[in-house]
């Protein structure tokens, strides 16, 4: 069998299947426009998606928007751009390089291109978006909007997007604002007409309705995990804003004040309502992860959510959550390290973190989604698992699956599910017992059943984070102590049947194993395919929680050589499995994307070549 | 005591209260803190101020940061739920035990290391918050799990054991209540158990935070000559111009309450806080008042002991969340989740 060892490159540009780039600049309202674009493929039934790659700013800075539309399904992020709209004069250079050989450009034609930037290779498709806003608007503000909307006008024409779809998605966003609508519509004629006129509509790839979407959604990793804890029954919550994580509790909120008011009929014949959430914005997210624990201790169901730097200070109090057993789940849409790093960028780069967080020995349960589904789905895994090993558990998102909008299947509820409370002591139980002591008495699984506090004296402990006994009794001893941590240990390894399984996939003679985990599962996946086309049949296996099974350790031993893929410089997902299930590093090569902008399968595809070729 | 052993027998039958309960339900395991410590006669201040209020032991939550302070929780009520935290962290954790339950009475216990130095955002956001607990400060000026340092409390000139005098301005917690917009601040000395205890049940009934900074000498490592945080600097220093009791709702609603001019303050719960002999001058309402008066008995180096402060019109955080009466940790799951029809139709916004 030979292999093709050239540099990968996706398939030509075609009906649904091509990649457009909008560069703007941030603060001007293009991020509607792009949406809106996306959303209108989402609705021709066309496999689709889009990622911000925005500026940590408010105003002023480039930004881009990536749309991928693939009828095959492959929507990582694309890395060969078809069509660029350039509509940043400051980025026109960057922009206008990385159109592929035969693409086309967009541009602004009310003022002309300098011709050093010039191409021979791809076509210029002036729209004067500029001077079209000037004259059909008059409001400043307006000028600036429309120009957006003008531009998405002329890619629905030169892109064969269904307009009646474009204006529906108008007429649902203004529906209360006739003023807006109008403009919003006018605009987007304006753009389309141009285009019709001026241009040969289509262009050689174009949309082509589908019907692959019809039981999908369009949401956000960050909106997901919201509703996946208010499904799992969080009531307190203690969080610090914080960037890309901010939005999940703006949503938590947001759901909350639509599903957690209960009206009450007042005395006085007036209903009021009760909210059965209580959402504390801490001082800081060292307070915020104390207020998780104190919550959770008083038998809420609580978490917090933040990234990498949130993640750095609660390492005090997720040690003290893990040494004296309180449930806690932390949400970590990681981004860019470390330190500030980089605040709108993505990164799997606190794997390590997480999996070992706070001084002493300690290890900790992890989930990882690899998009919003997994990230509804997980959430209410994670809040099970925290109270059925009453220990910190995980929720390992990232930028990219949190703050882009994703097409993912529909979500779907079990009416029967019955939350894990894991062992808990009522005051019936405590009523025919001698006597209650916090740590004794573990089930299978190492953990022992905890009261309340309010519970009967007789159930009364008192918690420490420093040294107890197995009965929660204060020791300075060595075998009391060791006693307590081992079976910590213990606990924490048989959680590995309970954490979501890792998704794995055999193909025919296979020699090689792509592992990954996350926001890499699109690219990895795809890249997998084409390796497959060039003659590279790989296994897959994709990690969704820790610890981990033996089914990973039995992978990488039953191959010859596996890849480990993943978001990070130091390949961190490569480090915890050779140190947890013991095989060897060397069986294993690291690919390692990290400069803050989604994988993409070129990226795979080359690195795999390249290792192969040696 | 907790800090001496009882004997097992008691030589006199121990009076009981409403719950039929004698002061011996109200101690703890034995203080392992120095002998003389002033912490352990707050916690025997802390034991009969709940034992008085006839509180349910298991409906009490004591918690606490680290420090010789916070290892007392250990010594007051044994069948109360306890939380020894980590340093400093104490308040977001007890606001966060207190959003879940808010039907326990919730007591925290810290020093001036733990709430004026590690901790002191948290104490400060707590005090915001106006979050319902009994919050004491056991102030002795020094780190003495650490033997000795200076905390962020100590006095400019103050001596610590060994070294040179302190330059560094202290915190004083109850100034820095006022400015915090703090509902309830007192200040006590360890070694006067007729004023706190009537303070800790005050603070008991106050709708939100109550705060109460109390001078406690340690005996080892800062009890001596040039400290201000000493036995005899508090004797000859103390300044108690305002006397406070406490009238609980139940058993003294007919008490006779003076109408000569002596400030009452209702309580939340319906209890009252009688002040007594309180300078005409002072308003223990008015923020400022209360401010000017401290710092001029400061200047003449004098401590103002009672219950400085308090405000009872303040919103606690659930009456700002407007949460049911009842726990949020007893709202069962099934009433919480929206269920499957409402996710199938919510998801229509995602389209």
């Amino acid at each position: 069998m030979s292999l093709d060892l050239t540099p990968a490159t996706l398939h030509a540009p075609g009906v649904n299947d091509f990649a457009v780039k909008l560069a703007n600049v941030n603060g001007t309202g293009s991020a509607s426009a792009n949406s809106l674009m996306m959303q209108a493929i989402f609705r021709m039934g066309v496999p689709v998606s889009g990622k911000n790659l925005f500026p940590s700013n408010i105003q002023g800075l480039p930004t881009w928007y990536e749309i991928r539309v693939n009828g095959q399904g492959h929507t990582a992020r694309a890395l060969e751009y078809d069509l660029m709209v350039a509509m940043n004069a400051a980025t026109y250079r960057e922009d206008i390089a990385s159109v592929v050989r035969g693409g086309y450009v967009l541009y602004d034609s009310s003022w002309p291109l300098d011709p050093d930037l010039d191409r021979e290779d791809v076509t210029f498709l002036g729209v004067p978006l500029a001077s079209m806003c000037i004259e059909n608007f008059v409001a400043p503000r307006e000028r600036i909007l429309m120009k957006n909307i003008a531009y998405a006008g002329a890619l629905v024409a030169l892109l064969n997007i269904d307009l009646d779809v474009v204006s529906q998605l108008l007429a649902e966003t203004f529906a209360r604002n006739e003023h807006l609508r109008e403009s919003n519509q006018k605009a987007l004629r304006l753009g389309y007409d141009y285009a019709l006129e001026n241009f040969s509509c289509p262009l050689p790839f174009s949309v082509s309705a589908m019907n692959e979407t019809a039981e999908s959604i369009l949401i956000d990793g960050n909106t997901a995990t919201a509703l996946g804890c208010l499904y799992a029954g969080a009531t307190v919550v203690g969080w610090y804003p914080i960037t890309p994580a901010t939005a999940v509790m703006d949503n938590f909120q947001r759901l909350c004040q639509k599903y957690r008011r209960v009206p009450v009929l007042g005395e006085d014949g007036e209903t009021t309502y009760e909210n059965n959430f209580l959402i504390i914005q801490a001082e800081d997210e060292i307070a915020a992860i104390g207020v998780v624990l104190g919550a959770s201790w008083a038998g809420a169901r609580s978490f917090t959510s933040t990234s990498g730097p949130g993640i750095s200070l609660m390492n005090e109090l997720l040690g003290l959550a893990y040494y004296t057993e309180i449930p806690a789940v932390v949400v970590d849409v990681q981004r860019t390290g470390p330190s500030t790093g980089m605040p709108t960028r993505t990164q799997q780069a606190d794997i390590l973190l997480c999996a070992y967080a706070s001084h002493g020995d300690t290890k900790h349960i992890l989930t990882f989604p690899a998009n919003p589904r997994e990230c509804f789905e997980f959430a209410v895994t994670c809040f099970d698992l925290a109270e059925h090993f009453q220990t910190p558990v995980f929720l390992l998102s990232d930028l990219d699956i949190g703050m882009n909008d994703w097409v993912v299947p529909k979500l779907t509820w079990d009416e029967d599910w019955v939350p894990d409370r894991g062992p808990v002591i009522s005051d019936e139980q405590l009523a025919g017992m001698k006597e209650f002591f916090r740590y004794a008495n573990e089930n299978a699984d190492h953990v022992a059943a905890r009261t309340f506090p309010g519970s009967d004296d007789k159930g009364a402990y008192f918690i420490r984070g420093s040294g107890h006994d197995q009965f929660g009794r204060y020791t300075e001893k060595p075998d009391e102590y060791q006693q307590v941590v081992d079976r910590l240990a213990r606990k924490h390894a048989a959680a590995a049947p309970y954490v979501p399984a890792p998704i794995i996939e055999r193909r025919e003679g296979a020699t090689v194993g792509l592992i990954t985990l996350g926001s890499c599962d699109a690219a990895v996946r795809e890249a997998r395919d084409i390796l497959a086309e060039r003659g590279l049949a790989c296994d897959f296996l994709r990690v969704r929680g820790f610890p981990f099974v033996a089914q990973v350790r039995e992978f990488v031993e039953s191959l010859e050589h596996c890849f480990v893929i993943e978001q990070n410089r130091d390949g961190q997902l490569r480090t915890l499995i050779a140190s947890e299930t013991g095989v060897g590093r060397e069986s294993m090569t690291s690919i390692l994307a990290y400069g803050g902008f989604p994988l993409s399968a070129i990226t795979v595809v080359d690195a795999v070549t390249e290792h192969l070729e040696i | 005591m907790p800090s001496i052993t009882k004997p097992l027998i008691p030589l006199a039958p121990l009076a009981k209260n409403e719950l039929g309960l004698t002061i011996r339900d109200y101690e703890g395991a034995m203080s392992t803190l120095c002998a003389g410590c002033g912490h352990d006669s707050i916690t025997a201040a802390i034991t009969h101020a709940f034992w008085e209020l006839s509180t349910p032991p298991h409906r009490i939550a004591k918690l606490s940061g680290i420090g010789c302070s916070s290892k007392t929780p250990t010594y007051f009520v044994r069948g109360a739920h306890g939380f020894n935290s980590a340093h400093g962290r104490m308040p977001p954790i007890a606001t966060g035990a207190y959003a879940a339950n808010r039907e326990l009475t919730y007591i925290g216990i810290s020093g001036d290391g733990d709430s004026l130095s590690i901790g002191l955002g948290h104490m400060s956001h707590a005090i915001r918050r106006n979050v319902k607990m009994l919050y004491v400060i056991e102030n002795n000026g020094v780190y003495g799990l650490t033997k000795g340092q200076l905390s962020a409390s100590a006095d400019i000139g103050t001596r610590p054991k060994k070294g040179e005098a302190n330059e560094v301005a202290p915190i004083d917690p109850i100034m820095l209540g006022l400015s915090l917009g703090a509902t309830f601040l007192a200040r006590s000395f360890s070694g006067d158990k007729e004023q706190l205890i009537p303070i800790l049940k005050a603070a008991v009934a106050h709708n939100g935070l109550a705060l109460i900074d109390v001078i406690s000498p340690c005996v080892t490592f800062n009890d001596h000559e040039g400290s201000t945080k000493s036995y005899r600097f508090m004797r000859e220093h103390e300044v108690k111009e305002v006397v406070t009791d406490f009238v609980p709702l139940r058993r003294e609603i007919h008490a006779n309450i003076p109408t000569d001019g002596t400030r009452v303050v209702p309580m939340h719960d319906g209890s009252i806080v009688r002040f007594r002999s309180v300078p005409e001058d002072y308003d223990p309402h008015n923020r400022s008042n209360v401010e000017e008066y401290i710092r001029e008995h400061q200047a003449h180096g004098e401590v103002v002991t009672g219950l400085l402060y308090v405000d009872e019109s303040a919103a606690t955080p659930h009456q700002m969340g407007h949460t049911p009466a009842r726990a949020l940790a007893k709202v069962p799951l099934r009433e919480l989740c929206p269920g499957a029809d409402a996710l199938a139709a919510l998801q229509e916004d995602f389209r």
